[in-house]
């Protein structure tokens, strides 16, 4: 095995040790009662904004697109979530939450990633920064649209309508304008989230680490000597686009179906922003960086709630040091000479620099 | 050297039009023709009435002071521009219309003046793009890992290294490709063209910041990746020892019009290219 595939893997074997440790402790503290309620509420939407942190991460990190509507994906996909969830309920009569959770969090995925390519097609064909354009208009679009959309279900059939008054007789509302998807039969469990991760996690670092995934990261470091070489630089783009959407849709899904409702102002341009702080933190292309800023980012606003009006402030400061540190050559060095003995150890002692 | 220098006086036979190609080459379908080839850049003429004929297994260099129009050249040939006048044939094929894809999977592969290796992956994975369309699996087969993943990715990790042992970089394999010194990346960059299987390679400069022990290196590897692997190679470059050590076929371009074409005696011995080009070149070192 050779020195980069070694790395690779104990990397990866790294970031799944982690999420399954964390996920067996918690579920540990759930079982001895040992953990906080606002923690414990916190679980899903922990997975949630993971999930999206990690696929996001695969459009800017791997791909070397900027993104900036990765919440208008998550939208689509908790609505989607929300309504076929709803509309097994109500007209299918299928009692099992488990089977419900599982369909709806795939048709938040499939929608989504039909969104994506939708804005993908066009998109991508183009150099520049023109996907940071066109996706943060489309998160502001869906926003909007969702704010007029009324679906309902009568009759076992799905009704949709931008205006209220021509919805059928005796019809459920599943998603009312402005008052966002109402009615949810909360089914999201931290099981299924941290199932979510697992999927998440092995799409992404199996993907790049394959064909598939050397062309998008080729695509990103040099598109012509990409394409020179005879990689579609379009095609491996909207891969990693329609990927990312696509996931992000399924964490949409399985946030929408958390609560009891789903309004669309939680799916702002400052969420997209958010899950960018959490990829940029996390480092660019580092998978396991963006699980654990979008963990930490997640629970610490909820740990400052004693500092209440101050807390953003403190979150803000937190940002800056995180980014100092991170970034600074003196800090870098010396974190990286203390690493280096362990390094060496588990490489073995055979690897010498000859270069020329 | 000596073999190389042989080389050199190579017998070049004239095709119609003033075409020529070695002797060996001469009832082979040519690799490449570019007929009355020509860009304009809003009305600037960056390359004019271009012709040339390259054999199937033929090493021609493209020469020329700076601004001729040696790259511009490259780029039409690998289709970055769309020519304004003439058509390029690969291997008999009109490229007219082609994208870069589409042109380097006829069987084109180059190299970059200002090298563009893909700087954040390793030396391996570099090469391992280049053999994208040579050893395949879907993207499904690759997030599964099905058994064809762990067949095909075997098979292009020795491709690989069968590729970088002609420069004797399989030490390297593992290095990042942007740390590398300036010499060893031209040559990476030689070895992902060849991985995509080319029929005729491109080289871009490749002597440009060598010494000149490198640079006789580089020229025994032109002649033996040739050889090898039976391939066309069209050189830019400014190194002269290089150009009519290796190249069979010399074509000098002034102001992306050619001034003169042939053998590396037949050129050096042309009063046209002398005055544009070499005479300088001799004084200057005189």
């Amino acid at each position: 095995m050779t020195r980069a595939k070694r790395n690779r893997l104990i990397y990866n074997i790294v970031t799944f040790v982690l999420v399954i440790g964390a996920f067996i402790l918690l579920q540990s503290m759930i079982a001895n009662k040992s953990i906080t309620r606002s923690l414990k509420g916190q679980l899903v939407p922990i997975c949630c904004w993971v999930v999206m942190a990690v696929s996001l991460n695969l459009v800017i990190g791997i791909s070397g697109e900027l993104s900036l509507g990765h919440a208008g994906f998550m939208s689509v996909g908790a609505y989607t979530g929300a309504v076929v969830s709803g509309w097994l309920l109500n007209a299918c009569a299928i009692e099992n939450t488990t089977l419900r959770l599982v369909l709806a969090i795939v048709a938040g995925g499939i929608m989504a990633g039909v969104m994506g390519a939708l804005i993908g097609i066009p998109v991508l064909r183009l150099r520049g920064d023109y996907l940071a354009i066109v996706t943060l208009a489309f998160g502001e679009i869906i926003r909007n649209l969702v704010n007029v959309l009324y679906v309902g279900v009568a009759d076992g059939r799905l009704a949709f309508s931008f205006l209220n008054k021509k919805m059928p007789e005796g019809v459920t509302m599943l998603v009312d304008g402005a008052k966002g998807a109402v009615k949810i039969k909360p089914v999201s469990t931290f099981t299924a989230g941290f199932v979510l991760i697992m999927i998440t996690l092995l799409v992404v670092l199996n993907l790049v680490n394959s064909r598939a995934g050397r062309a998008i990261k080729a695509t990103r470091d040099n598109r012509i000597a990409a394409e020179s070489m005879g990689v579609p630089v379009t095609k491996y783009k909207m891969m990693a686009f329609v990927t990312a959407a696509a996931l992000a849709g399924m964490a949409g899904a399985l946030y929408g179906l958390n609560s009891s409702t789903v309004v669309p102002t939680q799916f702002t341009f400052n969420q997209s922003i958010n899950v960018l702080v959490f990829v940029v933190l996390g480092g660019l292309g580092n998978v396991l960086g963006s699980v654990i800023s979008a963990t930490l980012l997640t629970v610490l606003p909820e740990m400052l709630r004693a500092f209440s009006d101050y807390r953003m402030l403190v979150y803000a400061v937190v940002l800056i040091l995180v980014m100092i540190f991170t970034n600074n050559p003196l800090i870098r060095s010396v974190m990286n000479s203390a690493i280096a003995p362990l390094k060496r150890t588990l490489r073995g002692k055979k690897q010498g620099g000859d270069i020329a | 050297m000596s073999q190389v220098k042989r080389r050199a006086n190579v017998k070049m036979v004239p095709l119609q039009s003033d075409a020529i190609v070695p002797e060996r080459d001469i009832n082979k379908a040519p690799v490449l023709e570019a007929r009355h080839l020509g860009i304009e850049f809003g009305g600037l003429k960056a390359v004019d009435d271009f012709n040339l004929t390259i054999g199937r297994t033929e090493i021609a260099g493209l020469i020329g002071p700076n601004g001729a129009g040696k790259t511009t050249v490259f780029n039409l040939i690998t289709k970055v521009y769309e020519p304004t006048m003439g058509a390029v044939l690969i291997n008999g094929h009109d490229t007219k219309g082609l994208s870069i894809v589409q042109a380097s999977k006829l069987g084109i592969a180059r190299t970059f003046q200002n090298i563009r290796l893909f700087d954040q992956m390793t030396v391996e994975e570099n090469v391992r793009i280049g053999l994208h369309n040579q050893i395949k699996y879907d993207m499904v087969t690759g997030i599964l890992r099905l058994p064809r993943y762990w067949k095909q990715e075997k098979r292009q990790h020795e491709k690989a290294l069968d590729l970088l042992h002609i420069f004797d970089m399989e030490k390297l394999a593992d290095e990042t490709a942007g740390s590398l010194p300036y010499g060893v990346q031209r040559r990476l960059e030689i070895v992902r063209a060849l991985a995509t299987n080319p029929s005729l390679l491109l080289l871009d400069e490749p002597a440009a910041g060598m010494n000149p022990h490198e640079t006789e290196e580089l020229m025994e590897n032109i002649a033996k990746i040739r050889d090898q692997f039976q391939i066309a190679i069209l050189l830019i470059e400014h190194d002269m020892s290089l150009v009519m050590g290796v190249c069979e076929g010399i074509c000098v371009l002034n102001f992306g019009k050619v001034i003169a074409k042939g053998t590396a005696d037949e050129i050096q011995a042309n009063p046209v290219v002398i005055e544009a080009y070499l005479g300088k070149k001799k004084e200057a070192q005189a």
